[in-house]
């Protein structure tokens, strides 16, 4: 067995300081093995938002030992933590996140373009993910001609476009009809049956049955593993 | 990540919204269009006063009079002074000197009247000392000047005024009510700054004196040197002998001024300079207020592209990225502005501005385009840096 993707050891995320400190995370534990499918579920609240935003390099825990696929994030800078979302994570947000005006295809070359691939490859692995996402015959639609479900499927396009050691999804099928919600997370459980590791947020159980392993956060805390 | 790519960002940035790009830019276009504008008047207004002057000759000395010291009498120039300065034993480095008097007058001729800015009373060599040819007809002699006779060469713009259709020599004309006869026309010199040089009519000093001026103080004694190196010995020569006849004694002041040339136009430069700094500075306000501009449409697109910037660094934009970017659209928006300024500014000067023609100064082109592709670095810094200060997470929960 190969290391875990993502260990985390005695995380913790405090935000304030003295009476107003609020404390996201207080000393939480979890290993994610490569090819896993996890679904991390929790009340409004308990961090496991926090948790995700750490886990994606886009914030940074107050205390505790984070491994992303073998690597330290902690001594991280800015700069290095930009590298890290690049290379190793594919993030989906609830909201999508795409950027307005811009063709689908362009937002799903953005990560290769901030990687430094060449125009050629690019164009062709973005194809590539667009198709595999059903969405090639769409490539050049912006945003606002895409339905919700189209522009998360663009999203996960994105995502994946770079290989990355792990997908992240906060909640993908918040904003989405039961219809695109299916259409998603059928997406996300072919990825991981191709053997990309995927982790997720909800809150609804008919989602999170999707994956093969679901953690709760209580209180900052994982307070149960239920393998599947 | 190469500078293509960064390009490419910003070329859609600025075109995402094009009303607003283009209203900025037409500030800077403004600000550039009016410092070249400005600079080529200052240049134009200078450059014709220095020809006019130049038109004179370079071994000319201009004596006029100027109040002496309180207390000490105040003389005045004389046909006498002129008379003397044109010795050559006394002064050998002075070939002539003319006496002027100089007044305007309004003349008319059939039912046209014209007042004539400046009516001169002089002698033939005044002809020659101030390079004025002439085109018809002929310039009156000494013997005119001997014999007081009313003969007048007229300059070219009174020519046109006051004989639209015919010949006019041989004509005659009422000069304040006095008959003259036009001898000749002098060939034209054009603008000296903002006075017209052919608005002139010439006649025999004696004549001038006996009819319109009276005999009193010459207005001018126009000297010249017997060459262009034998000025400075001429304007000392001229010195003495008028220190001599005015009685000024060794310190005082004189109660005359000699100029020469080269000195004149020294003071004409300087009023000139001063008025091209004055408008310069008038236009480089109006490219500052253009470049304010860029910081502020380049703040309100940062705050308005927040997310953008979140979404571009999730996904592992760096700083320098993003910082490129929004600098490349600052700069492309004052660079193009620049360039349609540099544009505008050109077709301007194509146009008589105030009865100036003006003259593009090179530089000043260049200096412009420069500083309207700084103004885009530096202008478009605060907010760009902004940009890539942002952290991904809190640039992501905007709304």
């Amino acid at each position: 067995m190969t290391a875990p993707v993502i260990e985390v050891r005695d995380l913790r995320k405090t935000y304030g300081t003295g009476d107003t400190a609020v404390h996201a995370l207080r000393g939480l534990d979890l290993t994610v093995a490569r090819g896993d499918y996890l679904a991390i579920m929790g009340a409004s609240g308990s961090g496991k938002s926090t948790l995700l935003n750490i886990l994606g390099c886009l914030d940074v825990p107050t205390s505790g030992r984070y491994l992303l696929d073998g690597i330290d994030t902690v001594e991280f800078g800015e700069a290095q933590l930009g590298i890290l979302r690049n290379r190793k994570i594919g993030f989906v947000f609830q909201s999508f996140n795409l950027i307005p005006r811009t063709s689908a295809l362009a937002n799903v070359e953005l990560p290769l373009v901030y990687a430094g691939v060449r125009r050629a490859e690019r164009r062709a692995r973005a194809m590539a993910a667009l198709r595999l996402v059903g969405l090639d015959d769409r490539a050049h639609h912006r945003p606002n001609e895409l339905s919700g479900g189209q522009q998360q499927r663009v999203a996960i396009a994105r995502a994946l476009v770079t290989a990355p050691a792990i997908v992240l999804a906060d909640e993908p099928t918040g904003n989405l009809d039961t219809r695109s919600s299916q259409d998603v997370m059928g997406i996300l459980d072919a990825l991981n049956a191709s053997g990309r590791t995927v982790v997720l947020i909800t809150h609804e159980d008919d989602v999170a049955a999707h994956a093969h392993r679901v953690v709760r956060v209580v209180d900052g805390h994982i307070a149960q593993g239920v393998p599947a | 990540m190469r500078f293509t790519e960064v390009l490419a960002f910003a070329v859609r940035g600025v075109t995402a919204n094009k009303l607003r790009s283009s209203l900025t830019t037409l500030g800077i276009m403004i600000g550039v269009a009016s410092v070249i504008l400005l600079i080529a008047v200052g240049n134009g207004a200078s450059q014709s006063v220095q020809q006019s002057i130049a038109g004179l000759g370079t071994n000319v000395l201009t004596i006029s009079p100027q109040r002496a010291q309180a207390g000490s009498s105040t003389k005045p120039l004389t046909t006498a002074d002129a008379k003397a300065l044109a010795d050559p034993v006394e002064a050998p480095a002075v070939k002539s000197a003319s006496p002027v008097a100089s007044t305007s007058a309004t003349a008319a001729h059939a039912d046209v009247s014209y007042s004539i800015s400046q009516f001169i009373g002089t002698d033939p060599a005044y002809f020659s000392t101030t390079n004025s040819a002439v085109a018809q007809g002929a310039l009156f002699t000494a013997d005119d000047l001997a014999q007081g006779r009313k003969v007048v060469v007229i300059g070219a713009t009174v020519a046109t005024q006051l004989f639209p259709s015919s010949s006019p020599v041989g004509q005659a004309v009422l000069v304040n009510n006095i008959p003259f006869t036009v001898v000749g026309v002098l060939a034209t010199k054009g603008s000296s700054g903002l006075q017209d040089a052919d608005d002139t009519a010439v006649a025999p000093l004696s004549t001038v004196q006996n009819a319109l001026t009276g005999y009193g103080s010459l207005s001018q004694i126009v000297v010249q040197a017997t060459s262009a190196d034998t000025i400075s010995a001429a304007q000392a020569q001229v010195t003495t002998i008028l220190d001599g006849r005015h009685k000024i004694g060794f310190g005082a002041t004189a109660d005359y001024r000699v100029l020469s040339q080269e000195q004149l136009l020294t003071a004409r430069t300087a009023t000139t300079d001063t008025f091209t700094v004055l408008l310069a500075s008038v236009a480089a306000i109006s490219l500052l207020v253009g470049g304010i501009g860029v910081t502020n449409i380049m703040l309100v697109t940062v705050t308005e592209r927040i997310r953008e910037i979140g979404i571009r660094k999730a996904v592992g934009a760096r700083r320098g990225a993003i910082l490129g970017q929004f600098l490349l659209e600052a700069t492309m928006l004052s660079l193009f502005g620049g360039l349609l300024g540099v544009a505008a500014g050109f077709i301007g000067a194509r146009f008589t501005i105030a009865g100036i023609t003006p003259v593009i100064v090179p530089s000043s082109v260049l200096l412009a385009f420069a500083v309207s592709a700084l103004i885009g670095l530096f202008f478009g810094s605060y907010p760009a840096s902004r940009a890539a200060r942002l952290r991904p997470i809190e640039a992501l929960r905007h709304e």
